[in-house]
């Protein structure tokens, strides 16, 4: 059966939702797949809201903007409260402990939780919690290889910025492994 | 060539507007003459990065009107040159674009459109279709323009613009939308050097002792003439209206409904096709690729075996004023939309239709 | 300058007893300014509305914002205010001004919209010696659209569309557009001025006012040019941007009076 997938990333302009979104795409293309990436564009970017819409199909993308999600990986309040009701029934919401107050509450969806700020200050270097998010959401949906990532960063970054891969790869591993940490907790 | 194409350049995940830019390039373009303007300062931007690094010349001009005056000025030179700028900068080459018609100088024009009218907005739309088909600017002409759906289209489109543009000797645009120029696809870039240049013995690139001089004018100021300027160009437009009409169709043959509708508008009704097929409402699609010259004839057609046909624009009904012309009264056309750099959902599209299907059954009731 | 009148901004509750010294003039609104931090825009605006209040001309001014940055300008100075197209502002001011010559009327520009795209504009509104104050903000770079090179952007800047720096080969050198200005005949005062620091602000506010006087008496034009900063565009934090206007910006763009009114 066609497979496609339709996410939404989205947070303050600066946490890399974009850059998070193109990866994600970048990936998809890599693995033959069509891709499409939508950013939101304008001056609500500067300081304000940002995000953008990714699918991942394995054919010809009808519309690049839809109003409904499989997935969304949300990075701050006003996109939780925007792109909550945004989830389709059984689909998946992503998001980040210390930049939400008011927590989901839907019940028919799969909702997740990942401390990926807090971890990235871990790691010390706090510009990865966009990835350890992508780590957490390809755990919970492989649309596309984490290798893939590693080399489509590769590709993506230019040389002089390459050194900053090793960290980006571990902060996909730990987005993985946070996923089960949580479910644990949850459970 | 789709062979070539894949051996030459591999699948890149690009921005429309720098997916257009690096064709540019690659179609040779002698000259590209821009102003900054949200949301396509990424073709220039790009443009002044490249350039350099490879072949041909990039001007960032005082202004639009300065920009599509230098195109005039190289065009008649015989130079393959192109501008881009969005509603406001379009505005201001409305004159230009008169003029370059008239004098029969063949470049490419670039409208990445943003909400109007005024300053607006610089969110995507769609409410420079009628500036962009019925003239434009003062006097009897047209723009060949093509509309793009896809990150690929905005590449291929800067190659088939240059075509008809030269082919014609007419000014060729690409209406193309902010969200477009904004998003990336992945793209297969056209092949580098694979649109060779036109001979262009009417350019003034210096007067030889073996031919009369070449002038470029719009000016013909005797009647009798500016008739038989006018006379020439119509008979170039109904050539290219034979000719030149492109168009794409999706799952027409035993649709019951027809949704039209051109660039980022006919991705949003492709997938309304789809969720209405699941409903099991037989739902058809008709892209207008160029919308000048327009499919008249084809809508015509469909027209005998559709209830009724629906443009989907992002603006207040423009278009749809060319479906009703093409299905000459036979068959009610509805329009929806929205405007000032709003975009309709496949789900808006499908209610609307829902909704004349129900007032529909409530009068066979 | 004594600030007698509590502003429209309330007086936080537990203020009882301490002595207003500082607020928001009545001449601007309580939006919040959307410029990035540091930008000078902000100051300008101030500066400029302080002007018109203490002088009395809030119901007698109107103003003509760009496009540009400060195309929300309106937002902001709480006058009566028009929007003009890219460049347009002195024309839409002088359209003001001839049908109004009562009023005082003010344009306010950045640096592509006023010495890019509206160069003719705002040469022959100079040239009529229109009775009007045009503010022009320089800041060497287009803010608004992400921060290309403008017509005064230095030789060798890199912005988006000079990623190699601006060649003077290719595209010229920066304009200074108020120098050619003080050549016709219709202008009456012209000033470079800042907003770096405090004693800048008060120098920029005094040309300000007589701008206004001459305005009144009937003089011509003022024009007023602010060579300003723009972080964002220069990829700077503020406290950087100040010490490129003082290192780099004002060696180019000497600060002073370009033209003065003859003394009688
Ligand atoms: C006709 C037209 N062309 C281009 C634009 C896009 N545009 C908006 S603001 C701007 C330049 C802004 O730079 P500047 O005047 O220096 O002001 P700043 O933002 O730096 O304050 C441009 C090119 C437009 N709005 N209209
Ligand atoms: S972009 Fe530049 S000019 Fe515009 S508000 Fe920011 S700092 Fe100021």
């Amino acid at each position: 059966m066609r497979q496609e997938h339709e996410i939404i990333c989205a947070g303050f302009g600066g946490q890399g939702v974009l850059s998070m979104g193109s990866i994600i795409a970048y990936s998809g293309m890599i693995e033959g797949k069509e891709v499409s990436w939508m950013p939101s564009y304008g001056p609500e970017m500067r300081g304000g809201t940002a995000n953008c819409i990714v699918i991942v199909a394995d054919d010809r993308i009808s519309s690049p903007i839809i109003t409904k999600f499989d997935s969304a990986i949300v990075l701050n309040q006003p996109s939780l409260d925007k792109f909550e009701k945004a989830v389709k029934p059984g689909g998946l919401l992503l998001y980040e402990q210390s930049t939400i107050i008011h927590p989901p509450t839907r019940e028919d969806i799969d909702v997740v939780c990942v401390p990926a700020i807090e971890e990235a200050d871990k790691l010390k270097a706090k510009q990865v919690a966009n990835m350890i998010m992508v780590g957490a959401f390809l755990e919970k949906r492989p649309i596309v290889k984490i290798e893939t990532i590693v080399s489509a960063l590769k590709k993506a970054l230019p040389e002089h910025r390459h050194h900053l891969i090793p960290v980006n790869e571990l902060a996909l591993k730990r987005g993985k492994e946070l996923v089960h940490l949580n479910e644990k907790i949850t459970a | 060539m789709e062979e070539k194409k894949n051996k030459t350049s591999e699948a890149k995940l690009m921005k429309g507007n720098e997916a257009l830019a690096e064709a540019a390039i690659r179609a040779d373009i002698d000259g590209y003459f821009g102003y900054p303007i949200t949301p396509q300062s990424e073709v220039l931007e790009y443009l002044e990065r490249e350039i350099p690094k490879r072949h041909g010349l990039v001007l960032q001009a005082e202004s639009e009107i300065a920009s599509i005056n230098m195109i005039y000025g190289a065009a008649g030179a015989g130079a393959r040159v192109m501008t881009s700028s969005s509603g406001p900068g379009i505005s201001l080459m409305q004159e230009g674009l008169s003029y370059i018609a008239s004098a029969q100088l063949p470049c490419l024009v670039v409208n990445v459109v943003r909400g109007g009218p005024g300053l607006g907005t610089i969110q995507p739309s769609q409410g420079d279709y009628f500036q962009a088909v019925k003239g434009g600017g003062h006097g009897d002409y047209h723009l060949i323009v093509l509309a793009p759906a896809s990150v690929q289209e905005m590449a291929d489109f800067v190659f088939e613009g240059f075509r008809l543009a030269e082919k014609y000797r007419n000014p060729a645009m690409i209406l193309t939308d902010g969200a477009l120029g904004q998003m990336m696809e992945k793209v297969i870039q056209p092949e580098e050097g694979s649109l060779p240049k036109i001979k262009t013995p009417w350019a003034t690139t210096g007067k030889t002792k073996d031919r009369d001089h070449n002038i470029i004018t719009s000016l013909f100021i005797k009647p009798e003439e500016m008739e038989s300027v006018n006379l020439q160009l119509q008979e170039k437009y109904r050539k290219i209206e034979k000719d030149e009409v492109r168009f794409e169709e999706i799952k027409t043959e035993d649709a019951d409904i027809l949704l039209v509708a051109f660039g980022l508008s006919s991705r949003i009704c492709q997938k309304t096709v789809d969720l209405g097929r699941e409903k099991g409402i037989k739902i058809g699609l008709l892209r207008p690729i160029t919308l000048y010259p327009y499919p008249y004839k084809r809508l015509n057609e469909l027209a005998d075996q559709v209830d009724f046909m629906m443009s989907v624009e992002m603006n207040a009904g423009q278009m749809v004023e060319d479906v009703k012309l093409a299905v000459e009264g036979k068959v009610p056309v509805h329009f929806t939309g929205r405007m000032g750099g709003m975009i309709p959902s496949p789900d808006d599209v499908l209610h609307e239709i829902e909704s004349i299907l129900d007032n529909q059954n409530v009068l066979q009731d | 300058m004594s600030i007698e009148r509590p502003s429209t901004l309330d007086f936080p509750p537990d203020a009882e007893g301490m002595e207003m010294v500082y607020c928001r003039p009545d001449t601007l609104t309580d939006t919040p300014f959307h410029y990035c931090p540091g930008c000078g825009h902000s100051v300008v605006h101030r500066v400029l509305m302080e002007v018109v209040e203490e002088l009395g001309l809030q119901e007698k001014t109107i103003g003509v914002a760009p496009v540009g940055c400060s195309v929300f300008a309106y937002h902001y100075m709480n006058i009566d205010m028009q929007e003009a197209a890219h460049g347009r502002a002195s024309a839409v001011a002088t359209g003001i001004k001839r049908v109004l010559p009562d009023r005082y009327v003010f344009s306010y520009q950045g640096d592509g919209d006023l010495a890019a795209i509206g160069t003719a504009e705002t040469i022959h509104t100079v040239n009529r010696g229109e009775n009007i104050l045009m503010v022009f903000i320089n800041n060497g770079i287009y803010g608004m659209t992400g921060g290309q090179m403008a017509p005064t952007s230095l030789p060798g800047q890199v912005t988006t569309t000079s990623p190699y720096g601006r060649d003077v080969k290719m595209v010229g050198h920066p304009i200074r557009i108020a120098d050619l200005l003080i050549q016709l005949p219709g202008a009456y005062y012209v000033t470079r001025q800042a907003v770096h620091n405090p004693n800048a602000v008060r120098k920029l506010k005094k040309a300000f006012e007589k701008s206004f006087q001459y305005q009144k008496e009937g003089k011509g034009t003022c024009f007023v040019e602010v060579v300003s900063n723009c972080p964002s565009g220069w990829r700077m934090t503020p406290v950087e941007s100040i010490k490129y206007l003082e290192d780099t910006m004002f060696p180019a763009y000497p600060l002073g009076d370009l033209k003065v009114p003859e003394k009688v």
